[in-house]
């Protein structure tokens, strides 16, 4: 059984292309049912930047031209925009993906939920299965031993993950938007998946404020009416193309009646005075701020990434050794059945002489001779295990079945 | 024996501290060595309070030496019982704990043979709960001073305060406010029971009690200006850290015993 994989992903298709090969949970399901019908195994993994079939077959050529075949069915064009990897290459590349190592954010940590859901809906096998458990294994390992997903990447996840840093969950917390254009309303999805409450939109054309609240079940606000609504409020994201400060340090420090309060100024000319930052527990982060924060944690993802590169290659070396090891499994099984055939036909032949004996005799004597082959074989099979980790399992294995007179139909 | 039990001890914690600091620039390995070494070196300390428990007649912390190992014990095992969700306060505790742990055995606190000045329940329940809420004290003082570190990394800006995160704002000043809360009852008993021990014994008050009772009123008003007046955030840590001083100066800087 080897090892085949079929796919695009965002490294080698655009949207338009990916598009029309994503397949939903059943779709997936259906198809990796229908690749496994001819007696192997296979796993269909689509998310919104790849789809891949993995799929367990013997005869790995006829493997990949089904594979193919299933895809292009679904965008005959696809098919220049295919990757085709084999056993180990195959194997490092699904670690690559479920450490988040191949993802357009890298580190991100959807990936992982999608893996596993990916192989619970596959037909799998020995092969996959394993090749699955050890790559869900690897991302796990990566999320826990580096920092790569732990840092957001864009400037909306920023400003959300300072509010956390501030108010820590935030469930509960209580959101201004102050504007209500595209900015804001990116930011306060960031927010939103993060439990916070959209609390207040406020906009210098009400119109559009009320549109974008009623999207958020938040309460439509006038510019004037900002300051009346900043002591309950914990978090202010404003992103208006207004050409001086809407809101400044004296206004603020009035307002907020000593509560903490985190401000984020989106927009340019900025719309939020440098000097409430000054205030006590009040914290003002602009554009330039969170750019800065996204470019250090993108840099520092980048270190991690190599840290991240040499588990998921320990990992996948693990599985290289597993595999190699099921080159020598039907010669050790053969061996140990000839052994174990031997055995039972010298105790038969000797059964006028067991019978005098009392029946923990007899299990004595049982218990010895078993115990004398499984000694006999403990080095050659350690050996040859060795050996197919080392590439050489096919000749040994040869070996034994020569030496030992192993039959073809045991292979 | 107990010269045996102390080494390990502040070999563990001294790693632990090497390896929180380790652990605040990446996540990983170097956490959970931390983490290895805050519960191996509590082990061991445990044995060598166990040790000296055993070889002494009372109680055997009775020195100012002997109780800054009890307390840097007590500090410890408040800080396994919060560390889950807070692991990264151990960068605090940890090194703190492993030099205190140096003075008490400078100071002489950390062996055996050392004539113990409390003979009997009531002063042992006395020392104990006064030892007790000190050691919560210095887990709110720690906190606090972490509060003001990542206070001031917010403050001042810094690009790589995603990259490592701390705890929020929000939750170390709840911990702190909650370590004091559980803490002062801790003292008031403990000082109710020395004090009405003292004046019936005929006996003056002294330069610790003294402090212990300023002590007892900084860390009260913590609690009373928190419910009434708000108080949170970063005066809350500065208030908290001068409570911290103040236990400091009786730990410390003034003789432990005033009982005979």
């Amino acid at each position: 059984m080897r090892l085949v994989l079929v796919g695009t992903s965002h490294h080698h298709a655009p949207v338009e292309l990916r598009e029309r090969v994503a397949l939903n949970h059943e779709a997936g399901a259906g198809l990796a049912k229908r690749l496994a019908a001819t007696g192997g195994e296979a796993v269909c993994l689509s998310t919104c930047n790849r789809t891949e079939l993995y799929v367990a077959a013997p005869d790995v050529d006829a493997a990949e031209r089904a594979a193919v075949a299933a895809l292009a069915e679904l965008e005959p064009d696809v098919e220049p925009a295919l990757y085709r990897l084999r056993d180990h290459a195959a194997a490092l590349h699904l670690f690559r993906v479920a450490a988040g190592l191949d993802s357009l954010v890298p580190g991100e940590g959807e990936i992982l939920g999608q893996v596993r859901a990916a192989h619970d809906a596959g037909t799998t096998g020995t092969l996959l299965d394993r090749v699955f458990r050890q790559a869900l294994h690897a991302g796990r390992k990566v999320r826990a031993q580096t920092a790569l997903g732990e840092a957001p990447a864009s400037v909306s996840s920023a400003a959300a993950a300072l509010a956390e840093q501030v108010f820590g969950d935030l469930d509960g917390c209580s959101i201004m938007l102050v504007g209500a254009g595209k900015i804001s309303e990116q930011a306060a999805r960031s927010l939103l998946s993060r439990r916070a409450t959209i609390a207040f939109v406020a906009n210098r054309t009400l119109d559009h404020a009320v549109d974008l609240a009623a999207r958020f079940g938040a309460e439509p606000l006038p510019l004037e009416r900002l300051e009346e609504q900043l002591a309950t409020t914990d978090v202010v994201v404003s992103s208006t193309s207004a050409p001086g400060y809407i809101l400044d340090a004296e206004t603020v420090a009035r307002a907020r009646r000593g509560r903490q309060l985190l401000l984020i100024d989106l927009a340019v000319p900025r719309d939020l005075d440098p000097a409430i930052h000054e205030l006590d527990g009040c914290y003002l982060y602009d554009i330039d701020d969170l750019e800065a924060i996204v470019s250090e944690t993108l840099a520092g993802r980048r270190g991690e990434a190599d840290r991240a590169e040499a588990i998921v290659a320990a990992e996948s070396e693990k599985f290289r050794e597993w595999q190699a090891s099921l080159d020598v499994v039907p010669a050790i099984m053969s061996l140990r059945a000839r052994a174990e055939e031997i055995r039972e036909g010298e105790l038969r032949k000797a059964e006028g002489l067991l019978g005098r004996l009392d029946d923990s005799q007899r299990n004595a004597v049982e218990a010895i001779t078993a115990q004398i082959v499984n000694k006999l074989l403990h080095l050659p099979t350690v050996r040859m295990k060795q050996a197919a980790a080392a590439a050489d399992g096919v000749i040994y294995a040869e070996a034994v079945r020569h030496l030992f007179g192993l039959g073809e139909d045991e292979r | 024996m107990a010269e045996l039990l102390f080494w390990p001890t502040l070999l563990f914690y001294g790693e632990a501290a090497f390896e929180y600091f380790g652990y605040a620039r990446r996540a990983g390995t170097p956490g959970r060595a931390a983490i290895w070494g805050v519960r191996l070196g509590w082990l061991a300390q445990t044995a060598l309070l166990a040790v000296q428990a055993a070889r002494e007649d009372g109680f055997p912390w009775g020195t100012w030496a002997g109780s800054l190992n009890l307390f840097v014990w007590l500090v410890v095992t408040v800080y396994l019982g919060v560390r889950k969700p807070y692991r990264l306060l151990g960068l605090a505790v940890m090194p703190l704990a492993a030099a205190l742990l140096v003075v008490a055995r400078v100071g002489g606190g950390t062996g055996v043979g050392a004539r113990s000045h409390y003979s009997n329940l009531f002063l042992v329940v006395h020392v104990g709960l006064v030892l007790a809420a000190f050691a919560g004290f210095t887990l709110a003082a720690a906190v606090s001073a972490f509060y003001l570190w990542q206070e001031r990394r917010l403050k001042r800006r810094e690009a790589t305060i995603l990259r490592r995160q701390a705890p929020s704002l929000a939750t170390l000043d709840r911990l702190a406010s909650r370590a004091v809360a559980f803490s002062l009852p801790a003292l008031t008993l403990g000082l109710a029971v020395g004090i009405a021990r003292l004046l019936g014994d005929g006996e003056r008050i002294d330069a610790v009690i003294a402090t212990t009772v300023v002590t007892w009123f900084v860390w009260a008003a913590y609690l009373v200006l928190r419910a009434t007046r708000g108080l949170k955030g970063r005066r809350a840590a500065y208030v908290a850290l001068a409570g911290f001083a103040l236990v400091i100066v009786v730990r410390l800087a003034l003789p432990a015993t005033h009982f005979s």
